[in-house]
């Protein structure tokens, strides 16, 4: 029989694992990877009238070292799929993946020779937000999402 | 030059801008040749957002197409969907209504005034001016509800129907749509004292990026990239389409053709599409609609309760004052959006419903392997698109799929000239030149 007092974490640490949850929540650094249609609404969610600066989720970095979160905009097509995953690889740990829009859950109407049908075939995804384009209101509640995914997750600090 | 500067040797550097660089919008490379800071040469590699328009067009029926065309220039989907659907109505020999002409213009230009706010938007943007990027994606917002009020989507809206529009104009839109022009207003008139006599945005932008009027006319440049450069050349003036023919706006034309002018020509052109919208709202027909046989509106309840008791006299030809739905079906409304041509227009659903006639014709618009057919032959018809001259050219084997749907996109021809505007100048001057253009990926890879 084990000794429960190593097992899990203790008082210290899992305060410090929320305490880090809930800045690194609150503090996403998105890298919006926009290439079509969908790009339009993600203007829309991130200038005024919707505003995803309310969320913590305000700067885009357009580089992959400083971001956390890839924000993967539009239709991915077969020439462009290597970027996105080189992109993703020079990501640093932490670091989440969005897909937005159909088109990249999916491949959504697109199913057709130069179309990656959903970009979970060469990247792991943390939250689908479907919709041709989403709404911004869709997009706020994927965000929402994505912050209590991050939040119950085990930080790896 | 000295002995000793001869002697010295230089090497030009290679740098791929591109295609994951933010002011690229993602799906561009370009290939640019480096001496010092200055750009000897570019070779632009497209394709990175192909996603097979003309294949999936042929394998969908002629009206499913139409979703695909919304996403090929998607920041002004709507002339997009009216620019198919007037090429297959040409193939067809249709004529749509009075009303669907001006609602088709009304739609047209308030797309083309997102289309340009977007571009001003993103340009100011890439050369730091953050303030004038979200003023006008607050004035953008404005119109998307209008535009959402209207067609039930902000973006990929599908509104065009082959012979006419999905629905008619709900009631009411008019003073929504004066309050909605008017906010745009307000807000272009902040980014014009914001930008047009700001040092730092005049010195990133004129004298930068010049295409000249010869130039533009080898490359075939059309829009307002063309206009900017000198060339007096649009085509609702030049091919009047629609109701074009009957509204006054002035074309706008530059000089120097320099990023500057093409932000002036774009901003002027707002400020036109603003005024075709009030003379066609204030031009558009009605039809006598939502009367009685007096001249009164009867509400759709009140109509039922006097055919109870029996008073059917003086309603037989009158309408009921019912909501118009998106789907424009009630039969007040239905006529006035949509031809009446029964090869191509749905019918109202009463008829549908109502009597075997009304049932086939939906059933054969409907049924795979029935649907629109358009005789064998082809056709070219151009609409004047945010970008420049979008042309359809659909070709028809006299089967209910398109034999071809080939689109000449404005853009591509605006990024075979790209170099003419690039070499010589900064590396800097590229984002600049780059955001000027308005590249649309959707509508130049297709």
């Amino acid at each position: 029989m084990e000794d429960l007092s190593t097992e899990g974490p203790g008082f210290i640490t899992s305060k410090l694992s929320e305490a880090v949850a809930w800045a690194r929540k609150f503090s996403i650094f998105v890298y919006p990877f926009v290439t079509a249609c969908c790009g339009m609404e993600y203007m829309s969610a991130a200038s005024g009238h919707y505003d995803m600066d309310r969320f913590g989720a305000g700067l885009p970095r357009f580089s992959p070292r400083q971001a956390d979160v890839l924000l993967v905009v539009g239709t991915i097509s077969h020439k462009i799929a290597p970027i996105l995953r080189r992109v993703y690889d020079q990501m640093c740990e932490p670091k989440w993946v969005v897909a937005f829009g159909v088109c990249t859950c999916t491949g959504g109407f697109y199913d057709n020779y130069s179309t990656v049908q959903g970009i979970d075939t060469i990247l792991p995804v943390d939250i689908y937000i479907p919709g041709c384009p989403p709404r911004p209101e869709a997009v706020l509640d994927g965000l929402i999402k994505l912050q209590t995914k991050i939040e119950h997750q085990k930080q790896i600090l | 030059m000295t002995a000793q500067d001869a002697t010295r040797e230089t090497k030009s550097m290679l740098l791929n801008v591109g295609p994951s660089h933010p002011a690229m919008h993602g799906v561009i490379r370009l290939v640019t040749e480096l001496e010092g800071e200055t750009v000897v040469k570019v070779e632009a590699e497209i394709g990175y957002l192909h996603r097979a328009f003309e294949k999936s067009c042929e394998q969908s029926s002629w009206t499913q197409a139409i979703p695909y065309t919304d996403r090929l220039n998607y920041v002004s989907p709507l002339i997009n969907n009216f620019g198919y659907c007037g090429a297959v109505e040409k193939l067809l020999g249709i004529d749509i209504t009075e009303r669907c002409r001006y609602i088709r213009v009304i739609m047209g230009e308030i797309s083309r005034v997102t289309d340009h706010l977007t571009c001003i938007a993103a340009s100011a943007m890439e050369l730091g001016a953050m303030t004038a990027f979200l003023y006008l994606m607050k004035a953008r917002e404005y119109l998307y509800e209008i535009i959402e009020e209207v067609t039930g989507a902000r973006l990929t809206i599908s509104y065009g129907r082959i012979g006419g529009v999905k629905g008619d104009l709900p009631a009411g839109v008019e003073g929504r749509l004066e309050t909605a022009l008017k906010k745009t207003e307000k807000e272009i008139r902040e980014v014009d004292k914001l930008l047009t006599r700001n040092r730092i945005f005049v010195d990133r932008t004129r004298d930068v990026g010049i295409l000249t009027k010869e130039d533009a006319v080898s490359y075939s440049i059309t829009g307002p990239m063309g206009r900017a450069s000198g060339i007096n050349y649009d085509v609702r003036k030049a091919f009047p389409h629609f109701a074009y023919d009957k509204v006054e706006f002035d074309v706008p034309l530059g000089e120097r053709g320099d990023n500057y002018d093409r932000y002036l020509v774009r901003m002027e052109e707002m400020r036109q599409s603003i005024r075709i919208i009030r003379q066609c709202m204030r031009d558009i027909p009605g039809g006598p609609v939502n009367v009685n046989a007096a001249g009164k509106t009867i509400p759709s309840f009140d109509l039922v309760d006097q055919a109870k008791l029996g008073h059917t006299a003086g309603l037989i030809d009158a309408f009921a004052a019912v909501e118009p739905t998106l789907e424009g079906s009630e039969r007040p409304f239905h006529d006035r959006v949509m031809t009446a041509d029964k090869r191509v227009g749905l019918p109202q659903k009463e008829n549908t419903y109502g009597n075997i006639e009304g049932l086939m014709n939906h059933f054969k618009l409907i049924m795979d392997y029935h649907g629109i057919r358009p005789p064998a032959g082809d056709t070219y018809f151009a609409v004047e698109g945010a970008n420049g001259e979008l042309g359809f050219y659909v070709a028809s084997d006299g089967k209910d799929r398109p034999y071809r749907v080939r689109v000449r996109p404005p853009c591509f021809f605006n990024m075979a000239g790209l170099h003419k505007m690039l070499e010589g100048y900064m590396i800097a001057d590229i984002v600049a030149t780059f955001g000027s253009i308005n590249m649309i990926a959707g509508e130049l890879d297709r």
